[in-house]
C-alpha cells in the first residue's frame, strides 16, 4: 500500500460529507416544525421569538380536533386488531406452505404495499357508496386493513424466519397439542414479530390520508382528513402543534420496540 | 394429508379478505371504465385524444422520472457509506433515514410548507441575508414537488441499495486495487456493476410510487405539476364523473403493474419469503 491515498481519501470526505447533507435534508425539515409549534406569534415563524403553547391549547380546546382524533384512534385500533388476526397466520401459511401458486398468494397480500394508494381508495369508495360504508368508522377499518394487512404479514414472516420449527415439534412430542404448543412456545417467540407487525398496522391507519378522503364523508372525519382539508386552506398552525405531536409517536414506536428488544436479549 | 393443507387453511381467512375487499373493487373498476354509460373504449378514446390528459400523463412520467433520478444520486453514497459502517455507527445512521418514514406523510408534507413558503422560513432567511431581494418563488412549483417528493421517497432508495451493498464483498474491491487499478477504477469496474441490482429495484420502486403521488404535488405543486392521482381525485369527488375517473384509474394501475413485473424480473418479490439460513 504505498501508492498515492490522497485521492482516495478526498473521496472519502466527500463521501461523509454527502451523506451528512442528505441525513439533514431528511430530518431537519420534520425537527423544524417543533419548535415552530411553540411560537407565540400569529403566525408561524422560525425561530419563535417567544414561547407559548396556544396551538396546543386550540387543539385540545376544539371539539372538532378532539373528535377527528378519538375516530382516528378508533379506526386504528380496530384496524391493528383485525389486520393481525388475519396476518399471522398468513405469514404462517405462506412460510411453511409448499403448495402451487404460493408466490401467487404471496404477491397478493403484498399488493396493496405498491399499487397506489388512489386506485385502492377509489375502487373501495365506488363499492362502498353503494353499500353504505362511506362515512362510517366501519369503512375505514374494513379499508385500512388492506393497507395494513402486508405490513403485518411482512412483520410476522421476518421473525419466523428465524424461528426454529424443531422447537415446535419436540414440544408436540412430549404430548402437547397444537393449540398449547401455540400458546406455550410459538406465540412467545414470534411475539416481537407480532407486536412490531400491530405497531406498524396502526401507524399505517392512523396517519392514512387518501383512503379517508374519499371514505371519511361527513360523518367519520379522521385527524389526517381534518388536517387535509386544513391545509388545502391555509397554514393553520394548530397543524404544527398536531405534528408535534405525531412526530413524537412516531419516534417512539420506533424506539419502544427496539429498547424492549434490547431488555429481552439474553 | 392434514398437515399438508394447514398452511392454506391458516392463509385462507387474509386472502379471502383480500378477495372481498381488495380485488372485487378494482375487478369493478375496471369493468366500470368499459361498460358505463355502454359498452366500449370511450373514456380510453378519451383519454388519448385530449391534449390535456396527455399533458397530465406526461407531466407524471416527467416528475417520477426526476424524482427518481434525483432519489438515486443523492441515496447512493448514503447507502454506499452505511454498508462500510460498523453495526453500532449504521444502526443509527439507519434509523436516521427511517425516522422521516416512520413521520405521516401529510406532516412531512406541511413542513415543507412551511419551509418553502413566500413569507417561510427559507426565503425569509435569504431575505435577512440579502442573498435575494424578494421571495423565492419555491411553494407551488415543480422545485416544491421534486423536494417533497424525494424527502418521501429516498428512505425506499436508500434501502434498496443498502440492502444489495451489505452483500458486496469489498475484498474485491481491495483485490482490483491491488492488482494496479486506481480506486476510481476498481469502483466503476466492480463496485458499480455488482451494486445493479440494488439500483434497478430501487428506481423501479421508487418510480412505480412516485407515478401514484396526490398528497404532496396537491400540497406543494402548483397547476403545471397536476398529477394522476389529483386527476382521478377531481374525476370522481368534484365532476362525479366516476366511469372516467376509473379508466383514468386503469391506466395507472396498468402502469404499476408494468413496473411491478420489471420488478419482479430483476429483484423476485419472493426473495421474501427465503430462509436466512
Amino acid at each position: 500500500m504505498t501508492y498515492d491515498r490522497s485521492p482516495w481519501r478526498w473521496g472519502k470526505v466527500a463521501l461523509y460529507v454527502w451523506s451528512a447533507a442528505v441525513v439533514v435534508f431528511l430530518i431537519v425539515p420534520i425537527l423544524i416544525i417543533i419548535p415552530m409549534s411553540f411560537g407565540s406569534a400569529l403566525s408561524l415563524e422560525f425561530p419563535p421569538r417567544s414561547l407559548s403553547l396556544q396551538w396546543y391549547v386550540k387543539y385540545f380546546t376544539t371539539p372538532a380536533w378532539l373528535r377527528a382524533t378519538a375516530t382516528s384512534f378508533e379506526v386504528a385500533v380496530g384496524t391493528t386488531f383485525l389486520a393481525t388476526s388475519l396476518g399471522t397466520p398468513a405469514a404462517f401459511g405462506l412460510l411453511r406452505g409448499r403448495f402451487r401458486g404460493r408466490d401467487l398468494l404471496l404477491a397478493l397480500i403484498l399488493s396493496p404495499l405498491i399499487i397506489p394508494g388512489i386506485v385502492v381508495a377509489v375502487a373501495i369508495y365506488l363499492v362502498f357508496a353503494r353499500v353504505h360504508l362511506v362515512g362510517s368508522p366501519l369503512g375505514l377499518v374494513l379499508a385500512h386493513t388492506v393497507l395494513a394487512l402486508p405490513l403485518v404479514v411482512i412483520n410476522v414472516t421476518a421473525t419466523l424466519k428465524g424461528f426454529d420449527a424443531s422447537v415446535e415439534r419436540a414440544a408436540m412430542s412430549l404430548g402437547a397439542g397444537p393449540i398449547r404448543t401455540f400458546r406455550h412456545i410459538t406465540f412467545p417467540l414470534i411475539r416481537p414479530g407480532i407486536i412490531a407487525g400491530a405497531l406498524f398496522a396502526f401507524m399505517a391507519s392512523f396517519d392514512e390520508v387518501i383512503v379517508a378522503i374519499f371514505l371519511s364523508g361527513r360523518t367519520a372525519t379522521t385527524l389526517p382528513k381534518r388536517m387535509w382539508d386544513s391545509v388545502l386552506l391555509e397554514t393553520d398552525p394548530t397543524i404544527a402543534a398536531i405534528s408535534t405531536m405525531l412526530i413524537i409517536l412516531a419516534m417512539a414506536v420506533l424506539v419502544l420496540p427496539t429498547l424492549r428488544r434490547g431488555r429481552g436479549a439474553v | 394429508m392434514r398437515a399438508a393443507r394447514r398452511p392454506l387453511l391458516a392463509l385462507a381467512p387474509a386472502v379471502l379478505y383480500l378477495l372481498v375487499m381488495f380485488v372485487i373493487p378494482i375487478v369493478v373498476v375496471l369493468a366500470m371504465s368499459v361498460t358505463a354509460p355502454h359498452v366500449g373504449l370511450q373514456h380510453y378514446a378519451r383519454i388519448v385524444t385530449a391534449p390535456v390528459y396527455l399533458r397530465v400523463f406526461s407531466a407524471t412520467v416527467q416528475i417520477a422520472l426526476g424524482v427518481t433520478l434525483v432519489s438515486l444520486g443523492l441515496a447512493y453514497p448514503l447507502a454506499y457509506l452505511l454498508s462500510t459502517l460498523a453495526p453500532r455507527a449504521s444502526i443509527v445512521l439507519l434509523g436516521l433515514v427511517i425516522l422521516p418514514w416512520f413521520t405521516s406523510l401529510l406532516v412531512r408534507s406541511f413542513a415543507w410548507m412551511v419551509l418553502l413558503g413566500q413569507n417561510g422560513v427559507i426565503n425569509r432567511a435569504l431575505l435577512s441575508v440579502g442573498v435575494i431581494g424578494k421571495p423565492l418563488p419555491l411553494l407551488y412549483s415543480a422545485f416544491g414537488v421534486y423536494v417533497g417528493m424525494v424527502h418521501i421517497l429516498l428512505p425506499y432508495m436508500v434501502l434498496a441499495l443498502y440492502s444489495v451493498m451489505r452483500g458486496i464483498d469489498r475484498g474485491l474491491l481491495q483485490a482490483a486495487q491491488s492488482s494496479g487499478a486506481p480506486p476510481w477504477r476498481a469502483f466503476v469496474h466492480v463496485y458499480l456493476p455488482l451494486s445493479l441490482p440494488g439500483v434497478t429495484a430501487g428506481s423501479l420502486l421508487v418510480f412505480v410510487m412516485a407515478t401514484g403521488f396526490y398528497v404532496t404535488p396537491a400540497l406543494l405543486g402548483g397547476p403545471h405539476q397536476t398529477m394522476i392521482a389529483q386527476l382521478i381525485t377531481s374525476e370522481i369527488n368534484e365532476a362525479v364523473n366516476w366511469e372516467f375517473g376509473a379508466a383514468l384509474s386503469t391506466v395507472l394501475l396498468l402502469v404499476t403493474l408494468a413496473g411491478l413485473a420489471a420488478f419482479n424480473r430483476f429483484l423476485g418479490a419472493d426473495r421474501l419469503l427465503a430462509r436466512d439460513a
